[in-house]
């Protein structure tokens, strides 16, 4: 049985607002279950004394002070927008975009 | 929307539904900058002027907790009984909408740094405990100017503008567990819990919990079901911006979803935004699911494992809490828990404090704060402690009408003339000559002046009509200006007339 449906690539696609064309689903599909086969066969190899890992580096509680630096220009700032007006970020209209 | 002739009223939805409420509570935190980068939270800035690579989420940015946010929350939770994590992970929540840059909100999701704590409010001269479920770290995300449609909405925009000086500020999530049981109460409750986290997180000077500025935000779940069912489905109100939206916002989604199931409808799990204006709820948009959002651990930010001899040492170090303040205050001031409902509703906590630290006794505390001084707050349109007088000039006030320097009466135009800037009590009192005419030779002309030109009154007072003697009191007062003191010059009228 395959671990991830034709159906879930496509509800995650568009999760993540890519325009996957059918042949596209089918091809991802196929890819995505083996890599989680994969990664299946590693979960069982992987005992209760065998912690999750997220981290590579064994390092924790890497903070900052609470002490203000400058922040970038705003011409810096507004230059990597697709678009702006009134020293803003324009984006398109956000309801009924779907 | 459902026209309001068919909505049941508020008592026959509570005699045949029983309510959970929950509530979401979101407080920006008061740090100098951001939660994960050094860029400034300074209220009012010009748009985009506080952002940087990392609160844009360009690549290669690297982002680093900051410390004061992290201790923050930790004595939030301590403040409300949670458990700290040893051990806890940033997480991404994952969405497309521009009020966030990087497409993602670094929140927390499993592995909250504090839960299963508790609240205790009064509700009613009652104590309810409302359960925590948990208290978590996220960002704040930026604000958008909706351009194109009706004032401002977002609905009917051709366009939105987006300023991210707010996107990044620490933003503390308190998330209470479904509170059953509260009944007719339950807008109350939902009040009182608002209002109490507001003054406990107040109270530890971690931030300014202002609802109108939006550092305290709240939204409120709510289902109905019919007494021994399971719990109904519950919708999510957002928007509820001030104290008292959120127990309006309460009772009418308990009006509207209990005019649903009584037509056999079911409630939809969804967003619902309070309108100020009409005090009712409508839809928003239905909501993502929690895998929808695809959370997984931030692999930029290193976990968090408090050491639990620091979070010992900052649980010592909390401040008295205000629940704990209030009954101690209380027992001092030997008063019943109705008047110290009045106290608390006043906004007078502080400011009797004070009158008694100056020497003031606790009855004429509460005297002068609750009567006088409110009703020309209430007048004013202002809050108790912005009156132009200090808790030291009212414990003045007070020893001069203890010292029988001057009437209740004249303290009254004292007090205006104080908060007219005209300086302290006393000071007034002399500058005015508005001591008591207290020689006894001057008052008894006056009586005599009374009697003479009232013959027919003092008739009535040898008769044994002692309570005739009213008039006569009130024209001496009139004569003296209201500088007399009435009870000495009863006496005196009495006197004279038996």
């Amino acid at each position: 049985m395959s671990a991830i449906s034709r159906d879930e690539v496509a509800h995650l696609a568009r999760l993540a607002r890519l325009a996957v064309t059918e042949d596209e689903l089918d091809r991802f599909a196929g890819q995505l279950d083996s890599i989680l086969q994969h990664v299946a066969r590693i979960g069982e190899v992987a005992a209760d004394d065998i912690p999750p890992t997220s981290h590579s580096v064994p390092l924790v509680n890497v903070m900052r002070a609470d002490v203000p630096e400058p922040s970038l220009a705003r011409e810096d700032v507004l230059a990597g927008a697709p678009d702006s007006a009134e020293d803003r970020f324009r984006v398109p209209r956000i309801l009924d975009e779907e | 929307m459902m026209s309001t002739s068919t909505l049941p009223s508020y008592d026959d939805v509570v005699s045949r539904y029983e309510p959970v409420i929950g509530l979401e509570t979101h407080v920006e935190l008061g740090t100098r900058t951001k939660m994960f980068c050094g860029c400034s939270t300074e209220f009012g800035g010009e748009p985009n002027t506080q952002v940087c690579p990392v609160c844009l989420g360009l690549p290669g940015s690297l982002p680093v907790a900051n410390a004061a946010a992290i201790e923050a929350t930790i004595r939030i939770g301590l403040a409300l009984n949670c458990t700290i994590a040893e051990w806890c992970r940033f997480a991404r929540k994952n969405y497309f909408y521009p009020d966030m840059p990087k497409n993602f909100q670094t929140s927390q999701y499993d592995e909250p740094l504090c839960e299963n704590g508790y609240l205790d409010v009064e509700v009613n001269g009652e104590t309810v405990r409302i359960e925590i479920e948990r208290v978590h770290l996220e960002e704040d995300t930026g604000k958008s100017l909706h351009v194109g449609g009706a004032t401002g909405r977002i609905h009917g925009a051709t366009e939105s503008l987006v300023d991210y000086n707010r996107a990044g500020i620490p933003l503390v999530e308190i998330v209470t567990k479904p509170v059953p049981g509260t009944g007719v109460l339950a807008p109350e409750v939902a009040r009182a819990y608002v209002t109490e986290l507001r003054d406990v997180i107040r109270s530890l000077g971690v931030s300014d919990v202002r609802m109108e500025q939006g550092s305290l935000r709240c939204d409120v779940n709510l289902s109905l079901n019919k007494p021994g069912e399971e719990w109904g489905t519950r919708s999510e109100t957002k928007n509820v911006n001030s104290l008292r939206s959120v127990e309006r916002s309460v009772r009418s989604e308990m009006l509207r979803q209990a005019s649903v199931l009584d037509a056999g409808g079911s409630i939809l799990q969804e967003t619902r935004h309070f309108h100020e204006d009409t005090g009712e709820t409508t839809s928003g948009r239905s909501k993502e699911t929690a895998t929808d959002y695809r959370y997984f651990p931030e692999p930029d930010l290193t976990p968090m494992a408090p050491d639990p001899a620091w979070v010992a040492e900052l649980k010592a170090a909390l401040p008295e809490l205000p629940r704990v303040r209030r009954l101690r205050l209380q027992a001092d001031w030997g008063i019943s828990d109705f008047e110290m409902a009045s106290v608390v509703n006043a906004g007078a906590v502080e400011l009797i404090e004070a009158t008694i630290a100056a020497g003031g006794s606790s009855e004429a505390a509460r005297k002068w704060w609750l009567g006088e001084l409110s009703r020309r707050a209430n007048e004013s349109g202002v809050e108790l402690g912005e009156l132009a007088i200090t808790p030291a000039q009212v414990a003045e006030l007070q020893s001069l009408v203890d010292g029988g320097k001057i009437t209740d009466k004249i303290a009254r135009t004292v007090i205006e003339a104080v908060l007219a800037g005209e300086g302290d009590p006393a000071a007034i009192v002399s500058a005015r000559g508005l001591e008591v005419v207290s020689d006894t030779g001057a008052l008894t002309a006056a009586v005599d002046e009374a009697i003479a030109a009232n013959p027919d009154v003092a008739e009535k007072i040898r008769g044994g009509n002692h309570a005739a003697a009213g008039v006569l009191i009130g024209a001496v007062m009139k004569a003296t200006k209201g500088q007399a003191d009435a009870k000495t010059v009863r006496e005196l009228v009495i006197a004279r007339l038996s």
